[in-house]
């Protein structure tokens, strides 16, 4: 049999068939390699599109990146309704199911120890976004108005002519009162964020903390403040939903955004 | 009622997913594992991948409307530079304006100044 492996997650065997109309990468159905405690959630695909030279100019070709990457992630959400997969980065390939087992038996130990810790756990996803300011019509905010009161205690300068300089001392006023008001905003939605992961975090068994979200890239309007993983086993997940789903209307200016569940992308490193 | 769902699914299927947040995991999250086809997508994904995501979610969003970024300063070099050559302009009319005041001062009031500066 020509083809090679890709490899999309690793997990206890869940006893059930895998769903039959569910396509993979290079819209091959994925299978099941049973081998010990261990089952490898495996896919059959074109060596002209995943050898190393092809794979790698694949990976620069944006469209075809998104598409392997839904249909990667198609694969562990359906795992993820059965079992608590164990899911492998992207693009993990083998020439055949023996370098497969191989690698499976290597690992044995380290994979069962992993998902006894994954085991009946899912991951949520929750982002705070800090609504997109509009560039000139923010400056009568509460904020604003302190900032001014605070800042005309420098008045005391003398000035040639008061009056002609007006202008000048206002525009800059007006700015440090703009900065003062961004920078007053953003430790509100710190404030936030910290309050919200807090309480979050009292649901998860454990968490992390990603690096924000670039809006170019997510298309999502506004600044990523917050972009966090919650380990939760899924007894507690409706009450964690709910728990999110109440905070959401606590902050004007900010927009909370939950993602899941996903598989235990964020938790499955072995130092975890 | 919903006995067939064993999870909260308040957002629609894995379907709707945002890319980036689907990259984000399977890009970068999940256990790496070295294959018998070595690729380090990590360079990719540094050099190559994040460039092309930003110019390419640009565009589409732009063809969407949405370029509020362009004039937020924190976010766009242009929007910055924009605003750094307005900033520029006016304190470069209100220097001139200062001058024009200081040239009207009597020239003995100036005098010490001068001197001051010269020590």
């Amino acid at each position: 049999m020509s083809g090679l492996r890709y490899v999309y997650a690793v997990c206890r065997p869940f006893g059930t068939p895998l769903p039959a109309q569910l396509t993979g990468v290079a819209g091959v159905p994925p299978k099941q390699l049973v081998h010990g405690d261990l089952v490898a959630v495996v896919g059959q695909v074109p060596e002209e599109d995943f050898a190393e030279g092809p794979l790698r100019a694949h990976l620069e070709d944006l469209d075809w990146l998104g598409a392997t990457a839904r249909a990667h992630q198609n694969v562990i959400d359906a795992l993820t309704v059965v079992t608590s997969p164990l899911p492998l980065r992207l693009a993990t390939v083998f020439l055949d199911d023996s370098g497969v087992r191989s690698m499976m038996e290597e690992r044995e130990e380290t994979f069962l120890r992993t998902l006894d810790r994954l085991d009946g756990r899912v991951e949520w996803g929750v982002k705070v976004y800090s609504e997109p300011t509009e560039p000139s019509g923010e400056t009568s905010g509460e904020s604003g108005v302190s900032g001014g009161l605070g800042d005309t205690g420098t008045r005391t300068a003398s000035s040639p002519s008061p009056g002609r300089a007006g202008s000048g001392r206002d525009y800059l006023r007006q700015r440090r009162n703009q900065r003062k008001e961004s920078e007053e905003k953003w430790e509100r939605a710190e404030e936030f964020s910290r309050r919200l992961h807090e309480s979050l975090s009292g649901y998860a068994e454990d968490t992390r903390i990603h690096a924000p979200q670039n809006s170019a890239i997510s298309r999502a309007p506004g600044r990523n403040i917050l972009n966090a993983a919650y380990l939760v086993p899924r007894t507690e997940s409706e009450a964690f939903v709910e728990l999110v789903d109440r905070t959401k209307d606590d902050a004007p200016g900010l927009r909370v955004e939950l993602t899941g569940p996903w598989a235990c992308y964020s938790f499955s490193g072995e130092d975890a | 009622m919903t006995t067939a769902q064993r999870l909260p699914d308040p957002y629609g299927n894995g379907g709707g997913a945002n890319l980036a947040d689907i990259l984000e995991r399977v890009l970068d999250k999940g256990i790496v594992i070295a294959g018998d086809i070595r690729i380090n997508l990590l360079d990719i994904e540094l050099l190559t991948i994040k460039l092309r995501l930003i110019v390419a979610s640009v565009d589409k969003a732009k063809e969407m409307g949405i370029d509020w970024w362009e004039t937020d300063p924190q976010l766009s070099s242009r929007a910055g530079r924009d605003e750094l050559a307005r900033e520029n302009a006016e304190l470069r009319a209100h220097v001139a304006e200062l001058e024009e005041a200081r040239a009207e001062v009597p020239a003995r009031e100036r005098a010490p100044a001068k001197k001051e500066a010269q020590e």
